[in-house]
């Protein structure tokens, strides 16, 4: 080898340069992503082309879209033989296609405050960073949105939420003798409350009134998220309950948790919807009449539940047995272990699971609409398509009541993804 | 190794367990166990895998149903009474081989949770007795993080500080450095041989020979679900007695 190859010294020291240009910003993830292999540039050029197509296809109908006009027929007067959408019929039956067609207009302010008072309610379970104070108000909500939605005396939601607090003061009072006793002490003392209350009712019963909305009054969109909230708030706390009776030691509660969950997984939602609409009525006495919502989210509940129940108990059964037995080691009891270390682990890896069939139960509430309840599709179905002023607008209509759904359901998918990523306490 | 603990030890009786008999479905892993730990005691038990030397310690505290015979801790029997069952839990302290330390909470809510649950001690309280016990198995700075954060032997002594935080009379250890690495099985050894130097009633299943030398004042070794010899540890090591014993020494002590 020659001597001087291997001696090398810097005289000037090389400046930082930028990268070449194809491997920087834009050009980098266009050749990475789009153009890496021959098979994909031909699918990148093959999806341009789609959209292009679906974009020019849509763009002129869209954008040519009449605003305002009473009927279809002045719809077509007005595009004059162009391609357009009619959204006039948005604009013209807005109301209907969000409150039903028959709830009064001169209260739609009712519902729109028990919406945005739902958003404040909710703020403090979704966002754990919230002062727990506000919880208070997410206690109150359903008794005051009850009083808003379908109205008359204040007296009637008070009397209810004051049955529950002394229900639940009672039970915590003797809670920590039997709990059998405790349980039963609570549901009598707050019987009690609304059975006195049922005569303060009747003898007042224009005080604090609001204009009365009957259930089958109820409908349009309204109608959709009334469900929904309620179905999916009530059957996570009740599809817990049923996965931790599944998982019950003592047979009868554990049997009763099987066969419900089953049974209810085994039937169409559909088919239950039509037990809460005709059948439901058999059972009852010829009298009573148990409101038709009512029915319906007993059902939606159920239904819900049940599927809750099995992604919960995934989640339990994904846990390591160490965390029962660190628990029990420590001498926390069954409800402290499974309130502390349990659940928020089992509920934490549910999450996904919680929320798909949540967002599931929202867009079934449209089922409603096959049991002759008017809710969005319902709506649009029922009184909007079959009038003779808005014929055959199928695809303005639908395509407005999928935006309002999308809208809503990506916004709870996209929460419990951030919810996720908040409870993330680090892995190796 | 250093010098072997002199210790004393008292006379009143910590755990009895009289003929107890335990089986897994018809698989018989526990027979005629009977065993006296004194209070101030550091036992350990050994023997091969499958020889129901962790049964036995997890029965103590009713992690595992006995089916006969009798166990008394700190003069409560252990019956399938659940309040009797929660006392003796809360006296006895237990540590893990896979430490079990409960993911979703800091290492000081780890520590807290029982203490104030349990024992309703106040939170403020409850916080300054795990610094306290942070600070003695010597790792109080690590208390605002998760366990996910911390190497295998810093949350084996943060399991050993949640279970002092429940002022316990009596330790049971399982396996406690069995899932660690070399370097760290010294740090955790040494919280423990500190626990037994405060007089703490301790039983321990490990094959750490050296600890048990050094702590033990009596060994225990199982098998087939029953006890075959136990001896304190000069006797034990040096001079054993049942043929059982012997192999099972020649292999773990034989490379």
């Amino acid at each position: 080898m020659s001597d001087n190859n291997n001696s090398f010294v810097r005289h000037e020291m090389l400046s930082e340069r930028a990268p070449p240009i194809g491997e920087r910003g834009v050009f980098k993830w266009a050749r990475e992503n789009l153009f890496s292999s021959i098979f994909n540039t031909i699918m990148t050029i093959a999806s341009v082309w789609v959209i292009y197509s679906i974009t020019v296809g849509v763009a002129p109908w869209f954008f040519n879209g009449v605003w305002n006009a009473e009927t279809t027929r002045e719809c077509y007067e007005i595009l004059d033989g162009v391609n357009g959408a009619c959204f006039a019929v948005l604009q013209e039956r807005f109301p209907q296609l969000i409150y039903g067609f028959k709830y009064p207009s001169t209260e739609y302010w009712r519902p729109n405050l028990a919406t945005i008072l739902l958003l404040v309610a909710l703020a403090p379970v979704l966002f754990r960073s919230l002062p727990k104070g506000l919880l208070v108000f997410s206690v109150i909500y359903p008794f005051l949105a009850y009083w808003l939605i379908w109205g008359g005396t204040i007296l009637i939601p008070t009397v209810a939420f004051v049955g529950c607090c002394i229900g639940v003061a009672c039970y915590r009072k003797f809670s920590s003798g039997a709990f059998v006793t405790a349980i039963l002490l609570g549901l009598f003392s707050a019987y009690l409350c609304w059975f006195l209350g049922g005569y303060l009712i009747s003898w007042n019963d224009a005080f604090l009134s609001l204009k009365e909305v009957p259930s089958r009054d109820m409908g349009g969109f309204m109608l959709n998220l009334l469900l929904g909230t309620i179905a999916v708030s009530l059957s996570i706390p009740l599809g817990i309950t049923l996965a931790l009776g599944r998982q019950s030691n003592m047979p009868i509660i554990k049997w009763i948790c099987v066969v419900f969950i089953e049974f209810i997984r085994g039937v169409p939602l559909i088919t239950l919807l039509f037990v809460a609409n005709v059948i439901l009525a058999f059972f009852f006495p010829p009298e009573t009449s148990i409101d038709l919502i009512l029915r319906v989210i007993i059902m939606m509940t159920f239904f819900n539940s049940a599927y809750i129940a099995e992604v919960v108990r995934g989640g339990l059964a994904a846990l390591p047995s160490g965390q029962y037995e660190a628990a029990n080691s420590l001498g926390l009891d069954y409800s402290q272990s499974m309130r502390f270390i349990i659940l928020p682990q089992a509920l934490k890896i549910s999450i996904p699971g919680i929320v798909n069939v949540s967002v599931g139960m929202l867009k079934d509430t449209t089922l409603v609409s096959i049991i002759s309840m008017f809710d969005l599709v319902g709506m649009i179905r029922g009184p909007i398509l079959s009038s003779t002023d808005w014929n055959g607008v199928y695809w303005e209509l639908f395509g407005a009541a999928a935006a309002i759904f999308f809208v809503v359901c990506f916004t709870v998918s996209k929460y419990s993804q951030w919810l996720e990523r908040q409870l993330e306490t680090g892995k190796h | 190794m250093t010098d072997k603990l002199k210790l004393e030890v008292s006379d009143e009786i910590a755990i009895k367990i009289e003929s107890m008999n335990k089986w897994f479905g018809s698989f018989h892993v526990l027979r005629d166990i009977d065993l006296t730990v004194n209070r101030g005691e550091r036992i350990v038990v050994c023997g091969p895998s499958g020889s129901g030397k962790s049964t036995l310690i997890r029965c103590i505290n009713a992690l595992e149903e006995h089916q006969n015979g009798q166990i008394i801790v700190d003069g409560t029997e252990l019956t399938s009474d659940i309040k009797n069952i929660d006392k003796i839990r809360s006296e006895v302290g237990m540590c893990f081989q896979h430490f079990n330390l409960f993911p979703h909470l800091s290492i000081l809510e780890n520590c807290t949770l029982a203490p104030i649950w349990v024992r309703k001690i106040p939170k403020r309280e409850a916080e300054e007795t795990a610094m306290h016990f942070l600070e003695k198995v010597k790792i109080p700075e690590q208390a605002n993080k998760y366990p996910g954060q911390l190497s295998g032997g810093q949350q084996q002594r943060v399991a050993i500080a949640r279970s002092l935080c429940m002022r316990p009379r009596i330790m049971l250890f399982d396996e406690p450095t069995s899932a660690l690495d070399p370097e760290m099985i010294k740090e955790v050894l040494d919280t423990m041989i500190e626990l037994a130097e405060d007089g703490m009633t301790m039983i321990c299943v490990t094959h750490e020979m050296g600890f048990a030398r050094q702590v033990a004042n009596r060994v225990i070794f199982m098998d087939d679900g029953q006890i075959v010899e136990q001896n304190e540890p000069e006797q034990f090591f040096n001079n054993p007695q049942s043929d059982r014993t012997k192999l099972f020494l020649s292999q773990i002590l034989g490379h």
